[in-house]
C-alpha cells in the first residue's frame, strides 16, 4: 500500500483502529482466501464497513477469544490468512495458551491484531489496559511483534503482515487523532528499525506511539545541546540487531515504550545489550511495575515520563550521571 | 442380502483392525520403558479410532494429505497410543516410527505434533483445544465447498476446560453440519471419577441443549459406532457421539483402573497383557 500525505492525514484523524479497519477492506479486495475474526469487536475495530461489504471474509465468534484463535489456527490449516482482533488484554492474554499452540508451535499463518492497547483505555480501569502484551508473547517462540508507530505504519505492518507466512501480533496503540510520523511513503520491512533522526549523543529507541513523543524529544535536547538519534523499533520482536549495533558508539542508549518496563522493548534490547562487554549504558522509560491510576490517556503518559517533554528531561539527567 | 454380508465384513474388519491396534499400543507403551505413557486413554479410544479410520473416514492411503480426506482431530492429545496405532494400520506410520514413541528425538511425541506427511493433522496435548481448531477447519471446508467431514475426539474430564463450550456454542451458530464430535466418555479424569472430581453430566444432553444432534453410543461396539457415524441427522446441526467407553479397555489389568492413567509397564507385566491379548483371538 503507498502512502501519501493525504491518506495518512485522514487516517490520522481516524485513528489506529479504524485504519486497520480501512486497511482491511482494501485487502480484501485484493486477497482471496483472507479471513478476520472478531470477538464481537467489530465496530471498536473499524470493521463494520468490511463486514458488510465481505460477509463471507469475516467471521465473528462472540466474546469467545480463546474460540476466536482455535478457530483462526484452522482457517489458517487450510490455506487461509487469518487476522483476528479483540481488545489487547483479552487478544493476547485471555487465549495465550491457544495463542502458544496453536500459533506458536503449530507456527500458523494467523495475524493478532491488538486494540487500544498501552494506556489509551486508562479511564476505563486496568481490566482494558494492556501493558503487558509485549512481555507475555515475546516469551513465545516464533511469535513475531510489530508497534505501529503511526497509521501509516498500522497499514504498513498490516499489508506485511498479511504476506508473512507465520504468526505475528501487530499492537495497536494512540487514540484518535494521532500524531503522523510518516507523511509519505517509505520502505517497511517487517524485523528493520527505522531510522528517523540522526544523533551523535544519544539514541533514543522508541515504538508505538512513543515514536512521535520520542522525536519532539530529540528536538528540545538539540536546543539544550544534546544532539539525540531516534530510531523507530517498530518490530519487537525479531529486534533489529543489525540497527543496534550501529548505535553502540552513542553515551547513552533509550527505550522508551508504552508499555511494562518489564518484558517489553527495553527488556529486549537490554537482553542484547547485556552480551556484550563494551557497551554505553541503556535507561529504560516506560510504565513502572503497578496497576495505573484511573485516568484520562494524556494525564497517564505525563505521570509515567511519556511525553516528549518528559523523555527530553530524563535523556539529559542519564546524560548527566542520574538515573 | 449382498449389503448386508458386506456390512458384515466390514464390522468383522474393523474388530481386527481394533485388535491389532490394541497389540500395537500395547507394544508402545511398553517400548517407552523409560517413560510413562497415557495407556487408560489410549485404550479407552481404540474402538471408535478404528472405525473412523477403519471404515468411515474418506482417507487416500498413499497420501496422507490428500485434500478430498476428511480431518481428524485428537484432542484429547493424550490418547496417543490410540491415534498412532489407527495412522499405523492406515500406513502413514511404520512399525519402525512405532517402536520410537516417547524416545528422544522421535517425531511420535507422547502428546501429537503437527506431521501432515505422516498423518498428525494438528498439535495437542493442552485439553480443551481441539473442537475450536474443528471448528476453523469445518468453516474452511465449507467454503470450499467439498463434502468433507472433520471429526474431533474429546474427552469427558476435557469437557471441564470452558474453550470447549465456546466452540459448541460457535459449532451450532455456524450450522456445522460437517463437523463430529465423538466424546470418549469413559468416566475418568487425571485425579479420579468424573462424578468425584468435576462431572460433564449427560454429554449428549447437553449438546442438544448447545443446539447439536446428538446420540450416545457404546463406544466399544463396533457396529453401533458405525451406524451412528453413518446415520441422517436433522440437517444444518453439528453432530455429538457421546461413546460410553471404558478407560484401559481391553486388558483386564487397565480396565477402569486409574492408575493406568499414565504409567509404565514392567515386562512381566506386559508378557502377562500380551498373552491376555492373544488368548481374546478367535
Amino acid at each position: 500500500m503507498i502512502i501519501n500525505e493525504a491518506l495518512s492525514k485522514s487516517w490520522s484523524r481516524v485513528g489506529t483502529r479504524a485504519t486497520f479497519g480501512l486497511v482491511m477492506l482494501d485487502l480484501a479486495e485484493k486477497v482471496d482466501r483472507l479471513m478476520v475474526v472478531s470477538a464481537d469487536v467489530s465496530t471498536s475495530a473499524g470493521l463494520d464497513r468490511f463486514k458488510n461489504a465481505y460477509p463471507e471474509k469475516y467471521l465473528d465468534v462472540g466474546i469467545a477469544e480463546q474460540n476466536m484463535m482455535g478457530i483462526a489456527a484452522g482457517l489458517a490449516s487450510e490455506g487461509y490468512s487469518v487476522f483476528t482482533t479483540s481488545f489487547a488484554p483479552f487478544q493476547t492474554m485471555r487465549c495465550c495458551e491457544q495463542i502458544r499452540v496453536n500459533l506458536g508451535y503449530m507456527g500458523s499463518k494467523v495475524c493478532m491484531v491488538g486494540l487500544a492497547s498501552g494506556l489509551v483505555s486508562g479511564i476505563l480501569g486496568n481490566t482494558h489496559c494492556c501493558f503487558e502484551d509485549i512481555g507475555v508473547l515475546r516469551s513465545i517462540p516464533g511469535i513475531t511483534i510489530i508497534t505501529p508507530a503511526d497509521c501509516a505504519e498500522v497499514a504498513k505492518a498490516v499489508c506485511a503482515a498479511q504476506r508473512h507466512p507465520g504468526p505475528l501480533y501487530v499492537r495497536l496503540t494512540g487514540s484518535t487523532r494521532t500524531p503522523i510520523v510518516y507523511a509519505d511513503d517509505y520502505g517497511f520491512e517487517i524485523g528493520k528499525a527505522i531510522s528517523l533522526r540522526e544523533g551523535a549523543d544519544v539514541a533514543i529507541i522508541a515504538s508505538g506511539m512513543m515514536v512521535h513523543e520520542s522525536i519532539v524529544a530529540s528536538d528540545l535536547l538539540d536546543k539544550s545541546g544534546i544532539s539525540a538519534a531516534v530510531v523507530d523499533m517498530h518490530t519487537v520482536k525479531p529486534l533489529d540487531i543489525e540497527t543496534l549495533r550501529g548505535l553502540l558508539s552513542k553515551k547513552l542508549i533509550v527505550t522508551v515504550e508504552e508499555h511494562s518496563v518489564m518484558g517489553g522493548l527495553g527488556s529486549a534490547v537490554a537482553e542484547f545489550l547485556s552480551r556484550l562487554a563494551d557497551r554505553p549504558p541503556l535507561k529504560i522509560i516506560g510504565v513502572p511495575d503497578e496497576f495505573v491510576e484511573v485516568a484520562e490517556y494524556r494525564e497517564l503518559l505525563e505521570r509515567y515520563g511519556l511525553t516528549g517533554e518528559a523523555i527530553a528531561d530524563a535523556v539529559s539527567d542519564a546524560m548527566r550521571g542520574l538515573y | 442380502m449382498e449389503a448386508d454380508a458386506q456390512r458384515k465384513k466390514l464390522i468383522r474388519d474393523i474388530e481386527d483392525m481394533a485388535a491389532r491396534m490394541r497389540k500395537s499400543a500395547l507394544d508402545m507403551a511398553f517400548s517407552a520403558r523409560g517413560s510413562a505413557s497415557h495407556i487408560g486413554a489410549g485404550m479407552s479410544i481404540i474402538d471408535v479410532l478404528a472405525v473412523l479410520y477403519g471404515g468411515v473416514m474418506k482417507l487416500d492411503k498413499g497420501d496422507p494429505i490428500w485434500a478430498g480426506r476428511d480431518r481428524f482431530i485428537l484432542s484429547k492429545g493424550h490418547g496417543v497410543l490410540g491415534y498412532y496405532a489407527a495412522l499405523a494400520e492406515i500406513g502413514y506410520l511404520s512399525k519402525d516410527d512405532l517402536d520410537t514413541f516417547e524416545r528422544s528425538g522421535t517425531f511420535l511425541a507422547g502428546h501429537p505434533v503437527m506431521n501432515r506427511e505422516r498423518g498428525i493433522e494438528f498439535t495437542n496435548g493442552s485439553l480443551g483445544m481441539g473442537l475450536s481448531l474443528g471448528v476453523g477447519v469445518a468453516l474452511a471446508l465449507k467454503k470450499r465447498g467439498g463434502a468433507n467431514k472433520v471429526y474431533v475426539l474429546v474427552g469427558d474430564g476435557e469437557c471441564n476446560e470452558g474453550a470447549v463450550w465456546e466452540a459448541a456454542m460457535s459449532a451450532a451458530q455456524f450450522k456445522l453440519d460437517n463437523l463430529v464430535a465423538i466424546a470418549d466418555c469413559n468416566a475418568f479424569q487425571l485425579g479420579g471419577r468424573n462424578e468425584d472430581i468435576m462431572s460433564v453430566g449427560d454429554m449428549a444432553e447437553k449438546a442438544r441443549s448447545f443446539g447439536w444432534n446428538a446420540v450416545t453410543v457404546d463406544g466399544h461396539d463396533a457396529e453401533r459406532l458405525y451406524e451412528s457415524l453413518t446415520a441422517s441427522y436433522e440437517n444444518g446441526k453439528p453432530l455429538m457421539i457421546a461413546a460410553k467407553t471404558i478407560k484401559g479397555k481391553g486388558f483386564s489389568m487397565f480396565e477402569s483402573d486409574n492408575r493406568w492413567h499414565h504409567a509404565m509397564l514392567s515386562k512381566s507385566q506386559y508378557d502377562s497383557l500380551a498373552e491376555e491379548l492373544r488368548s481374546r483371538q478367535p
